[in-house]
């Protein structure tokens, strides 16, 4: 089964590397969204279903961090796994993100086989 | 691992984090780029350069750059995207950016205490040569010359604290 994602990085050469990982790894992607922030992923979120949320948490604008706190009032976030993907490797990041319901977190640099191993687990069978 | 106290302790002597950053440097290249930097034995300088930095915040305060030429930041893009290099076109500085973003974070990713007590900023990316840069950094700094598919870059920590 293929799934539709949604890649949020500020950074669009980023974004092509998530993206890339994500096929290396075996995962069937039918629909790729990109947004360069968390407010500009809620716009995408407002029209569009996706299965999975691969996101940064320094960007401009609206952080990671702030975006999933927004992700409860988002009808079509429901029970979509979000995987946390930065630079930053402060615990209390990790914890704060997890503690809003992030799914994963992959420290960058990242090889595909990291993603794999993050992300195949938690799409539960749908790859 | 040292505590970044016990390495930010020593007189203003960071000596000790320059294979700290190379090794922060090397596995950017590796695990992103899918390609091994070599040691450059001369201390070679970019033409046509194009410098990256990343600000850092907190407990420790500095400027970390990369910096090279044009060709080799090209290069670096296009291993990035998985594109020809020719198909490279505005994404070079974003790709440079992010090369030192990750060099950055990864290199206070290897100092205990420093991940949680370091911020970075978002990249800045400087074409050409023809600048001058005024740190008000407290020591010499650390810089290290390698060679990116024979090209020559230079990863520089100006500390402040």
């Amino acid at each position: 089964m293929s799934i539709r994602a949604l890649i949020i990085d500020d950074s669009s050469v980023m974004r092509k590397i998530v993206e890339r990982s994500l096929r290396q790894a075996g995962i069937d992607l039918s629909q790729v969204f990109e947004a360069g922030n968390g407010a500009e992923a809620l716009v995408v979120l407002q029209d569009n279903l996706v299965d999975l949320m691969l996101c940064d948490i320094n960007m401009p604008v609206m952080d990671g961090l702030e975006f999933i706190k927004q992700l409860p009032g988002v009808a079509n976030a429901k029970g979509v796994p979000v995987v946390m993907i930065t630079t930053e490797g402060s615990e209390s990041h990790v914890v704060e993100a997890l503690s809003h319901g992030a799914r994963g977190y992959i420290r960058k640099p990242f090889t595909a086989e990291q993603v794999k191993e993050h992300v195949v687990p938690i799409l539960g069978g749908k790859s | 691992m040292k505590s970044a106290s016990d390495l930010l302790a020593g007189n203003g002597n960071h000596e000790t984090w320059i294979p700290l950053l190379e090794t922060a440097t090397r596995e950017v290249f590796e695990l992103m780029l899918g390609c091994q930097l070599t040691v450059s034995v001369a201390a070679e300088e970019p033409s046509e350069e194009v410098t990256a930095m990343v600000g850092l915040a907190g407990q420790l305060c500095g400027v970390l750059s990369v910096r090279c030429d044009s060709k080799a930041a090209a290069l670096m893009a296009s291993k990035m995207l998985g594109v020809p290099l020719e198909k490279v076109g505005a994404e070079v500085s974003d790709a440079l950016g992010e090369v030192c973003n990750m060099v950055a974070g990864n290199f206070k990713n290897k100092i205990a205490g420093l991940a949680e007590g370091c911020l970075l900023s978002p990249p800045t990316v400087v074409t050409g040569s023809d600048y001058s840069l005024h740190s008000l950094a407290e020591s010499p700094g650390l810089e290290i010359n390698l060679l990116f598919e024979r090209m020559p870059i230079v990863i520089s920590l100006q500390i402040h604290s």
